[in-house]
């Protein structure tokens, strides 16, 4: 890559689509135009002229003006100091912008990702000898990059040769050079603690494992219903306000990943504003330190340049897959690829390719199927296994899923949580829809459950979705005839998914003791839920009316039960199966006397 | 640049004009156009090139001949004179007076097409606002720097439901009100002066500066209205330090002008013929709205969005829920039956409500009622439809409480009328009535202690 800058001339300026004769231009290169040096990036070539997606409002620039060519692709800086960050869609640190340009961002502003003037403590790794083959993702040193996450310093893709030179222990900065690495043509390699890294490429791994773990989000619904696994890709779709984002931010929050990525892509800036406020003061269930030492943001919020909108999907991707390369679990979180997918339209629009449905353009499944295929679990090259999870938000126009968006992604991920605006209009949250929301990683959970909780647990699951199952089948019933048509043991089943619903289903992300459940905690609920049920079903089938039953105040305190203990009291969660024996067996002992009596 | 005047016009459509071989002519720019009568038109340029210029007319184009058009390139954006003189006054959507009185005098003039506030700079708002109107406080609470649009229908009280909020609006425990940015987009005559009248008689007027664009005017000018009218706001908000609460009315107009022009210029639709960028464009207009660090004002928004055949899925409501931090939807079935604020609370939601309420800035079983309440009116509702099925007399017991619930909630909780200002503490209590109509043990999403305390057992 020649970094020698060519300078050429601005010809036409559609919106953020600029023309410009630049001889030599390549597809993909970065370019700086106008006499305000605003951000694009070549996407076609036509002879001389290249036309250039501009990630800054063009509002002032004039044809005439200069364009100059970087020589270089659309890249991110990786390497210690990312973590705790925000930054916009093409990698500029959002607050450091702050504190030059002040509350609006300044077009043309240039300030690098890492910060240059902060020292890192390098350890170097001291299996590694002078001399040593040396191959990309080779582990070069560490980096504390805060209290929980070591940063492995990684040899980038692209570089092999022997170790000519290692830095010792000590202080450096992001441009310190720690490594010299000598190719086999004899050239000589300067290594930092950083590299730049295209981010249209996916990064390489040694190879694609199969992801085995599920991901725990402390979220009943999800992890016990339709989970995720660790490396795994799924979509959230929902009309709005339904808690799209409330979802996104829950798995943020609270899932056992080792790194968070936040995309925050054409969404609201005062949802970025609630992580960057309460990350800070919030602690990870796991390592017991602060949320935000794990999680980076990418904001590239609704207000701001369509264009960067687009690209800031892969930055965070980039950044996603540099630290599974570390070898840690990475969940990125994207919200909302409706917003990408709109950008993509938006510059197809202006370009005048020809629109498919909806006005996308015909490469929409496509792209949508290459961002998330850059999800998986990986071995990587010497960092052992990592992996990287990618939940994206899907916003269909009206809430119809049959929207491109939702339809092409649908095909492409595993696990579905749809959303339903009944559901959220009546405050049940979440509000993912058990009948059209899916998992197809049900097995691979299964055997941790098993192995972790309890060897029950697919069972109670299959009772508890039977039950919902046949809760909206006599809804049905009673609709059309009423609900004296139903026996009591069908009422009684009314009430069981009643149960189902409000003590195990529904969480809100609002009460500070039930906004985390663990896995525990979960098939506690779940199998008290089930057993009271089937308690009750039993003592109906004795003869029991079903109205002895629907009164108990048990049903009152086991809806309570999740808000009432936390996840480290599962002692006395567990002990309100008493409760429940107890008072089962006094209206059996109650009803047999009465039987009794009766026949008499 | 010295600005000259052109003859060079080739074509003209639909709000476009077409001008040949103007060179260096910066994109964003505004026009002045001089017709063959010598009335003047205001214009911006929306693609430029060596070749060809593209002009977007804010009166229109209709009746331009192209021999006789000259074109001035202003060499600056479309920009606002600003000072406190703005209050009190009357403009329309590029900011010149429409009161007959002179225009403001200000060195201080900013384009109205704003930038991208820096998320990092934003602070989460958090600070409750009673409206005095029981469905939003207690069900659907609005925050200083939040965008709450009321989603409504043609010949629904959306205007009244905004004139009682300005009113009545202010923070809990603080007098002063907000000063108030009014924008009109494509209303009528009898709205606008529905309005006027209502900032005078609730003597709120000095506090108000208003830009309007009605029915007859031309549509174009929507375009930059709404961005005219925040610009303004953010001039009171962050460099006056007050309060703003920003009312614009009716954003499907502005989305329908929107269209018109895109049509004009040959964008590809997306649905129901809006432009694919109706979401962003929309999103540039409504995230305008917020809070800024170690700035002491804010900037509250409450647009109202008529749905075109009451259908909250068409494009431009659907786009603005996804924008917005809620929205108060208003219902015909109410307003038919002369509820009043006909408040449909199902569909309508707050997002930012759950950092401004709650123990230190209502009441501690605040967030729980809410929910509470909104499960037993989703369960109520279902309980209607049931009875329309099978008949009331068919329903048990217990769902007839649920009826009973239903039409005292919409009576006494909604209905509330257009002069009552209900504290928040008078809407929590009165929630409390209500839902102490039901068994202690139903109420399962509120705490013992809520219950204990609060709960009124009945005789
Ligand atoms: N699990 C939950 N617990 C409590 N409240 C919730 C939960 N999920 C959603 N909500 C409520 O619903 C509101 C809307 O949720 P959210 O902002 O996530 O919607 P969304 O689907 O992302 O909407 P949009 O598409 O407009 O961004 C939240 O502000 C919150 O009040
Ligand atoms: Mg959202």
């Amino acid at each position: 890559m020649t970094e020698k800058s060519r300078v050429g001339v601005i010809r036409d300026i559609n919106g953020p689509i600029v023309t410009i004769e630049l001889p030599g231009a390549r597809s993909g290169e970065l370019v700086k135009i106008g006499e305000l040096g605003l951000f694009g990036e070549v996407i076609i070539l036509r002879g001389s002229r290249a036309l250039v997606q501009t990630y800054e409002s063009t509002d002032g620039l004039r044809p005439g003006e200069p364009a100059r060519g970087l020589g270089w692709p659309l890249s991110v800086e990786l390497g210690p100091g990312l973590l705790g960050g925000i930054f916009d869609g093409v990698q500029r640190p959002l607050e450091r912008i702050a504190a030059q340009s002040g509350d609006y961002i300044r077009r043309g502003i240039s300030i690098a990702a890492l910060d240059r003037a902060r020292e890192w403590d390098f350890t170097p790794n001291p299996d590694l000898e002078l001399g040593a083959p040396i191959s990309a993702g080779l582990v070069l040193g560490t980096v504390p990059e805060t209290p929980t996450i070591t940063h492995r310093i990684l040899v980038p893709p692209g570089v092999e040769g022997e170790l000519e030179e290692i830095a010792p222990a000590g202080a450096y900065d992001i441009e310190s050079v720690i490594a010299r690495v000598r190719d086999r043509r004899g050239v000589s390699h300067r290594l930092r603690l950083y590299h730049r890294w295209p981010v249209r490429h996916a990064r390489p791994y040694a190879r694609r494992d199969d992801g085995v773990v599920p991901l725990i989000t402390g979220q009943r619904v999800i992890d016990t219903f339709f989970p995720q696994i660790k490396g795994g890709k799924g979509a959230v779709p929902g009309p709005f306000g339904a808690g799209k984002t409330v979802v996104q931010q829950q798995i943020a929050r609270w899932s056992n990943a080792d790194i968070v990525v936040y995309v925050g892509c054409g969404e609201r800036g005062n949802e970025l504003v609630d992580v960057l406020e309460t990350f800070p003061q919030l602690d990870d269930p796991y390592s017991g330190r602060k949320l935000m030492e794990r999680t980076l943001l990418v904001a590239n919020t609704s207000n701001m340049p369509v264009v960067a909108r687009e690209a800031s999907v892969y930055v965070g991707l980039s950044m996603a897959e540099y630290y599974r390369d570390m070898g840690y679990d990475v969940v990125m979180l994207a919200d909302s690829t409706s917003r990408w997918a709109e950008a993509l339209r938006e510059v197809s629009g202006r370009l005048g390719q020809m629109p498919v449905e909806e006005g996308y353009p015909a490469y929409l499944a496509s792209r949508l199927a290459a961002v998330y295929e850059r999800a998986g679990r990986v071995e990587t090259f010497g960092a052992g296994s990592g992996s990287v999870t990618l939940i994206g938000a899907v916003s269909p126009p009206g809430g119809d899923f049959s929207e491109p968006v939702t339809s092409h992604t649908k095909e492409i991920i595993e696990t579905f949580w749809a959303l339903s605006k009944e559901l959220a209009d009546a405050r049940h949250y979440p509000s993912i829809d058990w009948v059209t929301s899916f998992s197809g990683h049900v097995k691979t959970a299964a055997e941790w459950w098993h192995k972790e909780i309890d060897p029950d647990w697919l069972k109670r699951r299959t009772d508890a979705l039977a039950l919902l199952a046949r809760d909206a089948e006599l809804s049905r019933i009673v609709n059309l005839v009423g609900p004296e048509a139903l026996s009591d043991a069908q009422r009684w089943e009314l009430e069981g998914a009643a149960l189902i619903k409000e003590a195990v289903l529904q969480q809100s992300a609002l009460d500070p003791v039930d906004t985390f459940c663990s896995p525990a905690k979960q098939y506690a609920l779940l199998d008290l839920a089930i057993t009271l049920y089937k308690r009750g079903a039993a003592l109906i089938e004795l003869g029991v009316p079903v109205t002895e039953l629907q009164d108990l105040p048990l049903l009152a305190r086991l809806r309570r039960l999740k808000s009432l203990y936390s996840s480290e009291q599962i002692e006395q969660i567990r002990a309100f199966r008493h409760d429940i024996d107890q008072a089962m067996e006094a209206i059996r002992i109650e009803y047999t006397k009465q039987n009794a009596l009766d026949t008499q | 640049m010295s600005i000259k005047e052109y003859r060079a016009a080739i074509e003209a459509r639909g709000g476009l004009l077409v001008v040949k071989q103007i060179p260096n002519v910066a994109f964003g720019d505004r026009v002045r156009i001089e017709d063959h009568a010598g009335r003047i038109r205001n214009g911006q340029v929306i693609r430029t090139s060596d070749e060809e210029v593209l002009i977007l007319v804010f009166e229109g184009t209709e009746d331009l001949d192209l021999e006789n058009t000259w074109v001035r390139f202003l060499d600056e954006p479309v920009v606002i004179a600003l000072s406190p003189e703005i209050l009190g006054r009357e403009f329309n959507g590029l900011g010149e007076p429409r009161d007959g009185r002179p225009p403001l005098l200000s060195n201080l003039r900013r384009p109205v097409g704003g930038s991208a506030l820096n998320p990092a700079a934003r602070t989460y708002p958090r600070e409750f606002i009673q409206t005095g109107i029981s469905t939003i406080d207690g069900l659907n609470s609005l925050v200083r720097g939040q965008k709450l649009p009321i989603f409504s229908g043609s010949g629904l009280p959306h205007n009244r439901l905004a004139a009682q909020i300005v009113r009545q609006a202010r923070l809990k425990d603080e007098d002063s009100g907000f000063s108030v940015v009014f924008a009109a987009m494509g209303v009528s005559y009898a709205d606008a002066r529905f309005f006027r009248e209502e900032f005078a008689s609730s003597g709120v007027l000095r506090n108000v500066v208003m830009f309007i664009n009605l029915a007859d005017d031309p549509p174009v000018e929507r375009l930059t209205l709404p961005r005219t009218a925040l610009t303004a706001a953010e001039y009171l908000a962050f460099d006056l330090d007050r309060h703003v609460l920003v009312v614009m009315t009716d954003m499907t107009y502005y989305a329908e002008a929107l269209r018109e022009v895109a049509t004009a210029k040959g964008d590809v639709p997306a649905r129901k013929g809006y432009p694919g960028y109706l979401y962003s464009d929309l999103a540039e207009i409504y995230e305008r709205c917020g809070r800024i660090h170690e700035r002491h004002g804010s900037i509250t928004m409450m647009p109202v969005v008529s749905m075109p055949s009451d259908d909250i899925t068409h494009p431009i409501p659907d786009l603005t829920g996804y924008i917005t931090e809620g929205q108060i939807v208003l219902s015909r079935e109410l307003h038919n039956q002369g509820i009043y604020p006909p408040v449909h609370i199902s569909p309508s939601l707050s997002r930012l409500m759950k950092d401004g309420i709650g123990k230190d800035d209502t009441r501690e079983d605040h967030p729980r009622v809410a929910s509470q309440i909104y499960s037993l009116y989703a369960r109520a509702q279902e309980t209607r439809n049931l009875a329309s099925i099978i008949g009331a007399d068919e329903l048990s017991e217990r769902d007839r409480r649920y009826l009973h619930f239903a039409d005292a909630f919409d009576q006494r909780f909604v209905g509330q009328g257009e002069t009552e200002d209900r504290s928040i503490e008078a809407t929590l209590e009165l929630a409390w009535e209500l839902m102490s109509l039901f068994p202690r043990d139903m109420l399962s999403r509120m705490k013992e202690s809520d219950l204990a305390k609060y709960y009124k057992e009945g005789d």
